[in-house]
């Protein structure tokens, strides 16, 4: 390992943000996947992993993400609910599908839209 | 890589000798099992100071604290809060009975009023990757002195925040530095003061397994001020855990040239070794801590002339706590100014007037939550114990609290809106010292508390000052009298004669404050001392050889139905009585150990 310049530093930082910001619970969107055992069956495993891809591929460093048990719906499973830090309700999204994910990604993550066929309804609960 | 969630282990001494390693690699185990290593990653943090309820887990992003975990628990764990997505209550801490479980770290109380600047980093951070320690901030305080800062603006920015040692004697920090600076010569030391020797106390320790970067960052930043290129931590040798993460943390701070020649790229460089102490209490003093690097017996001189003129190897040298070098980075890259709006005081034109930025104590005694807690300076002590310790264990009465270690002082009920600050503790005679808290409630014995302390300290005196050596055993002698019932009232007399005379003949501050955990009892809790002296009691029925036990034989025959627990315990045979019917206790034969007391289940024992 070379010797570390002051622009190395900065490098490291940008490079870890995303990590940091996960750990301290800052961001941007929070989305949670619903993994109840419905929401498993119905296939949360591979949203979550789409999500996570999404994530990844975009490079984002302020989405985080977490899981939570069935959310009371089981016949709309997998779901997800987004909460934006600039919006003031989190969304719910019912029957996803890794291409709908995408699609959410595109417009209510990065440009604040939402995308209103998939959505449930604009619920008022906060999750944990 | 990037994973959804982090479980954040914390692997803090109290912890690790609760098995947090084993929860690590079970977890790790389980993750790779159920498939969700990719996923879901395990880091090991230092110390939460939440040290009563450990081992801890924090599940992040969603802040969700975990207590008193079991490896045996992981299975379960693994597959409700990471797969299900359903944290787990029954591992969440619970204030009481009557309340719910709190999932978030954030909510419970114990986290809530703290303030962290010395351990901004801990439980975020894994304490052996310095990546973390620089992506968190780290080392942009040391590249900011070394590039846009002179040596002696960094002195300055020290001295302008009004930072005071965190050791025990609360010196400025920046005039430390100033003095040291003015003195001529090439060769100058910095030395880290890590022998913490205070029972029951580790702030210091937990600062070096949570966050060693921050303490070597800081100690560069000064070496820089005052032009040393060689710096010492003295560490004992009994924190293996701390010791180790400092080794590591200083070789890859060598890797990475932040120690060694042309740190980024100036002609600045700097080197720090690693000192090991046997751990002695007095080696944590300054003069007997430079003989001690010096390999000579730890034992105290006179402070004629200071370190910072001659010290180590009679070479300028400056010592620091643990915590005040903890404190500097963060000064240099956010600025005095940030720092001066925590805490007491106006420090404008003088350091010493006020106490700024935050304290980290040690919580113990008879608090509900106890642990480590770093907060604001002026933060109240009844603040401290009440909202952030919970407030006394058992629903008894507080008694009192020491502050500042064995060479403390007692502070009474009355006073504990007193606000945390060096000079309010001090008034009041006690001390800030290095951050031992420890609650004491209606069951302690002032006396018995007393003697402990003294105990401690006539053990630890290195006896080169008579005073100190003969005194402090003296007074030991008379404390160990009172609570047996062999005191008089002259003997308090002579107990607080011997005090100053103490106080005033020893070279260093081992006995020139020694005697304040009695000066203090004897100041706020006379009538306790009098109690025992006269009355030959005592109050809280802890000196028990001033306690006459009998057995409530009503209770004994018919609740405890003559189980013969306490007569299996006594070790004078004094105890008579057939099974199945009401014992009796023959005083004559009686030596008072109370081991039938502790022995019996039905609250048969009756003490007087
Ligand atoms: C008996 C005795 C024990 C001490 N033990 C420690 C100690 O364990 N750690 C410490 O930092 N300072 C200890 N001190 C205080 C040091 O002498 C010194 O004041 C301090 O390390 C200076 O650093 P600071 O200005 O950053 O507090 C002790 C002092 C005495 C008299």
């Amino acid at each position: 390992m070379p010797k570390i310049t002051i622009a190395d530093l900065e490098k490291i930082r940008e490079d870890t943000k995303r990590t940091l910001n996960f750990r301290l619970g800052t961001c941007k969107a929070k989305i949670t996947v619903h993994m109840g055992t419905c929401g498993i069956a119905a296939g949360a495993r591979d949203i979550l992993s789409s999500v996570m891809k999404e994530i990844e591929e975009r490079k984002l460093m302020d989405v985080i993400v977490t899981n939570s048990g069935c959310a009371g719906l089981c016949s709309k499973e997998p779901m997800i609910t987004v909460e934006m830090a600039n919006e003031p309700a989190p969304v719910k999204y019912i029957d996803m599908t890794p291409a709908k994910i995408k699609k959410i990604f595109d417009s209510h993550i990065l440009k604040n839209e939402l995308v209103k066929e998939y959505a449930l309804a604009l619920g008022s609960e906060k999750t944990a | 890589m990037a994973y959804r969630t982090y479980l954040m282990v914390c692997a803090g001494t109290g912890c690790v000798a609760n098995q947090s390693i084993k929860i690590k690699d079970t977890l790790i185990k389980e993750l790779e099992k159920k498939g969700l290593q990719d996923e879901v990653a395990v880091v090991t943090t230092g110390c939460n100071g939440f040290c009563g309820v450990g081992p801890i887990m924090v599940v992040q992003p969603d802040g969700i604290f975990y207590q008193l975990l079991k490896s045996s628990d992981i299975p379960y764990l693994v597959e409700e809060h990471l797969i299900k997505g359903r944290p787990v209550k029954k591992f969440m801490y619970i204030p009481s009975e009557k309340e719910p479980p709190i999932p978030k770290m954030s909510d419970i109380d114990f986290f809530k009023k703290q303030v962290l600047i010395a351990l901004r980093n801990r439980g975020l951070i894994d304490p052996e990757k310095i990546e973390e320690y620089i992506a968190r901030g780290g080392y942009s305080g040391l590249a900011k002195a070394l590039t846009e800062m002179t040596p002696d603006q960094v002195i300055n920015e020290v001295k302008k925040s009004g930072l005071r040692g965190r050791g025990g004697g609360g010196f400025p920090t920046g005039i430390k530095w100033e003095t040291m600076k003015k003195v001529p010569g090439d060769v100058r030391f910095v030395i880290c003061n890590a022998d913490e020797g205070d029972p029951g106390a580790f702030m210091d320790r937990s600062i070096i397994e949570s966050d060693p970067h921050a303490v070597i960052e800081g100690m560069l930043i000064g070496a820089y001020g005052m032009g040393s290129t060689q710096g010492y931590v003295y560490i004992r040798n009994e924190y293996p855990i701390a010791l180790e993460r400092l080794l590591k943390a200083i070789a890859q701070a060598k890797e990475y040239g932040l120690l060694g020649e042309n740190i980024f790229g100036t002609d600045f460089k700097f080197d720090i070794r690693i000192i090991r102490g046997a751990g002695a209490f007095v080696c944590g003093e300054s003069t007997a801590l430079m003989a001690s690097i010096q390999g000579m017996p730890g034992e105290p001189r006179a402070k004629y002339v200071h370190t910072v003129e001659k010290g180590l190897f009679d070479f300028p040298t400056c010592l620091n706590n643990v915590e005040t070098w903890a404190n500097v980075p963060q000064i240099i890259q956010k600025g005095a100014e940030w720092f001066t709006q925590i805490g007491t005081g106006d420090v404008t034109n003088d350091p010493w007037g006020g106490s700024k930025g935050t304290k980290v104590f040690s919580l113990t005694g008879k608090v509900v939550n106890t642990g480590l807690v770093e907060v604001p300076m002026g933060i109240t002590l009844r603040e401290i114990i009440y909202d952030i310790g919970g407030g006394i264990k058992d629903g008894k009465k507080i008694k009192a609290v020491q502050t500042g270690g064995p060479s403390g002082g007692f502070i009474p009920e009355s006073m504990l809106d007193l606000p945390v600050d060096f000079d309010e503790l001090t008034k009041v005679g006690s001390m800030m010292g290095s951050g031992g808290m420890i609650i004491a409630d209606e069951d302690n014995c002032i006396v018995d508390m007393a003697k402990y302390f003294l105990n401690f300290t006539q053990e630890e005196s290195c006896g080169k000052c008579i005073p100190c050596r003969e005194g402090t055993k003296r007074m030991y002698d008379i404390l160990e009298n009172i609570s047996v019932g062999k005191g008089t009232e002259e003997d308090l007399e002579l107990l607080e004669d011997l005090s100053y005379m103490v106080v005033e003949s020893s070279l260093c501050a081992l006995g020139g404050s020694a005697p304040n955990p009695v000066l203090t009892s004897l100041k706020y809790f006379k009538d306790e001392y009098l109690t025992h002296v006269r009355e030959k009691k005592c109050p809280a029925k802890a000196c028990r050889q001033l306690n006459v036990y009998t057995i409530d034989e009503e209770i004994c025959a018919t609740v405890g139905h003559g189980c013969d627990l306490c007569k299996k315990s006594c070790p004078d045979f004094a105890i008579f009585g057939e099974t199945k019917k009401a014992h009796h206790i023959d005083q004559m034969k009686c030596h008072k150990c109370g081991a039938c007391y502790d022995a019996c289940n039905f609250k048969a024992i009756k003490v007087e």
